[in-house]
């Protein structure tokens, strides 16, 4: 895998002043320091994102787009700008990168337009057993309406799919879409999505990549994947929320019907008809979340400073840390690969005797943030066999000494529950 | 360490009372917990109109499994009328503590189930915020902790 044979780079900075950059990281709760291990569910914002925003709304402030006034062609800069970073960020071009409320609404988007133009009766969408609900449902949705059906690849007792299977599933030659996450949010699994792509591809089939716990840690080319969708959600990358992103293939995306009707999507409008903008604005009807595509911008500013090959690097060795840790630990059983190589930043697991709501509430009464419950992917958790798991997920700004206070937390759950 | 986890809570945990199946019985029903996809179910024997026994069923964490074991004696002898008429407020005081926001729907799955077995009720018992809950729930909750 790519992400094991990456260079090690580091952090620029010493990770206690990259910490520093987050205002919320100096909180306290029930007086102590806080622990943030929940990166996986939205992660904390740097001053810079913060700062970005409040300076749009105070000096920037806008509509974008046809203003003739030189406000509005300063705002229209900033969040147009911001976009071309995103591009830049993840190896597109800027008319194929599409901004959206979340990634829920990129597949949701694709789903609606790709989806119903090139899904039929008798056609498959094939996912895996590790998708977080919003790669899931849009295609039970999608597959009903049009009378496919939806496929699933099995994940095997390391958190890892099998090729073999995806070579099986491809070669009934019914797929038509292969819909898969880049990182598991549960498992934390990597998958060979470059690999993927080539063979889906080979068989004829479309490729959208889920990479919303991917884009936050690891390094993006789009076009080195191969894939034709790709999504992320900007409060993953340190970006604030309500902002997401679709990169699509331009040549897809020429083809498929608009999503949302409305102003900015139009370039003419006559009382029975209306012809489309150009991409990518053909897909971002109405008046979009201007300052969260700035914050988003900022955002991506400050990952691309510290480097993500560097980030990555981090993150894989807290990982390590935080594997290695909670294997010593009596009664803990880890969920997903062994290996922090083929990790992303976080880690699922459970404890002997102590549901894992509790050991979340037993941390938060230590200032520690993890979450607990079905990490909105039920199929997977009944494939683990488990109602739920507790997850740990890291970011650029964590340190060992953040995994030292989980593992304090957790003894001090074994100590409370008598296991 | 705190309320939450206090030994009694925490025996109920362990041992919880009225746990497993219940032959013959009358009624059953089983639901889940959308935080986290906990199943609870139970299974009642009815005397004319009221509770003879009953027996719980499922994982969940210690809030949720204790409070079935806590409410399932005092749940023995009401009649469906009285069992319809309980909320909320019935099993915080059976506990004897309140439950932050995010944990109500661990603490009144039980409940939900017995009046879902008893009157075909889909609903939360009265009283359950929203998951969602709405912020001045959040901040009434806040103080009473």
């Amino acid at each position: 895998m790519s992400a094991t044979a990456a260079p090690r780079a580091t952090l620029p900075r010493p990770v206690e002043e990259v910490r520093a950059d987050f205002p919320l990281l100096a909180s306290r709760v029930n007086g102590k320091p806080l622990v943030y291990l929940d990166s996986g569910s939205t992660s904390q914002k740097p001053a810079s994102v913060i700062e970005a925003i409040d300076s749009y709304y105070r000096h920037s402030n806008a509509n974008i787009h046809r203003a003739v006034y030189e406000l509005g062609e300063q705002s229209t800069a900033l969040y147009e700008g911001a976009k071309q970073k995103v591009a830049d960020f993840i190896g597109g071009r800027f008319e194929e990168t599409i901004f959206t409320r979340n990634v829920t609404e990129a597949i949701n988007l694709v789903r609606y337009t790709w989806g119903r133009q090139n899904v039929s009766r008798g056609d498959a969408v094939l996912i895996t057993q590790m998708e977080h609900h919003s790669n899931i449902v849009p295609w039970q949705l999608l597959c009903q309406e049009q009378g496919a059906t939806l496929e699933y690849l099995t994940v095997d007792d390391d958190g890892k799919l099998d090729l073999d299977e995806l070579d099986a599933k491809l070669g009934e030659g019914r797929v038509k879409l292969v819909a898969i996450t880049h990182v598991s949010n549960v498992l934390g699994t990597i998958n060979p999505v470059k690999e993927i792509a080539r063979r889906a591809h080979a068989a004829g089939a479309t490729v959208l990549i889920d990479g919303a716990q991917a884009a936050p840690q690891l390094p993006l080319d789009v076009a080195e994947i191969g894939a034709d969708f790709y999504g992320f959600t900007g409060h993953k990358v340190l970006g604030p929320t309500g902002i997401g992103v679709l990169w699509g293939r331009r040549e897809l995306l020429e083809e498929m019907p608009p999503f949302l009707g409305g102003g900015d999507m139009i370039k003419t409008v006559e009382l029975d008809h209306s012809t489309w903008n150009e991409l990518p604005w053909k897909f971002e009807a109405g008046t979009s979340s201007i300052a969260d595509g700035v914050g988003l911008g900022a955002a991506i500013d400050y990952l691309s400073g510290l480097g993500m090959d560097a980030v990555r690097s981090h993150e894989q060795d807290l990982t390590s840390y935080l594997l290695e840790r909670l294997g010593d630990v009596d009664g803990v059983r880890i969920y997903g690969p062994s290996s922090a190589g083929e990790r992303g930043g976080l880690v699922s697991f459970t404890m002997e005797g102590i549901h894992p709501h509790d050991i979340a509430e037993i941390c938060n009464r230590e200032a520690v943030c993890i979450r607990a419950g079905h990490h909105c992917a039920q199929p997977l958790m009944r494939r683990l066999g488990v109602p739920a798991t507790a997850r740990a997920s890291l970011h650029v700004y964590n340190t060992r000494d953040d995994v030292d206070r989980l593992i304090d937390a957790l003894a001090r759950a074994k100590s409370v529950f008598g296991v | 360490m705190d309320a939450l986890y206090r030994e009694y809570i925490l025996d109920h945990y362990k041992s919880p009372r009225n746990f497993g199946e219940l032959e013959p019985r009358d009624v059953e029903f089983r639901d889940r917990n959308p935080l986290c996809g906990d199943e609870l179910g139970v299974h009642i024997r009815l005397e004319g109109d009221r509770v003879a026994d009953l027996r719980f069923h499922g994982e969940g964490c210690a809030i949720s499994q204790a409070t079935a074991s806590i409410i399932s004696e005092e749940l023995k002898g009401k009649t469906v009328a009285e069992i319809a008429e309980l909320d909320r407020n019935f099993v915080t005081d059976e506990i004897g503590l309140e439950l932050s926001p995010t944990r109500l729907k661990c603490g009144l799955l039980s409940l939900k189930v017995v009046q879902g077995a008893l009157l075909g009720t889909e609903e939360w018992p009265g009283g359950t915020p929203d998951t969602d809950p709405r912020p001045e729930e959040v901040a009434r909750l806040r103080n009473e902790i």
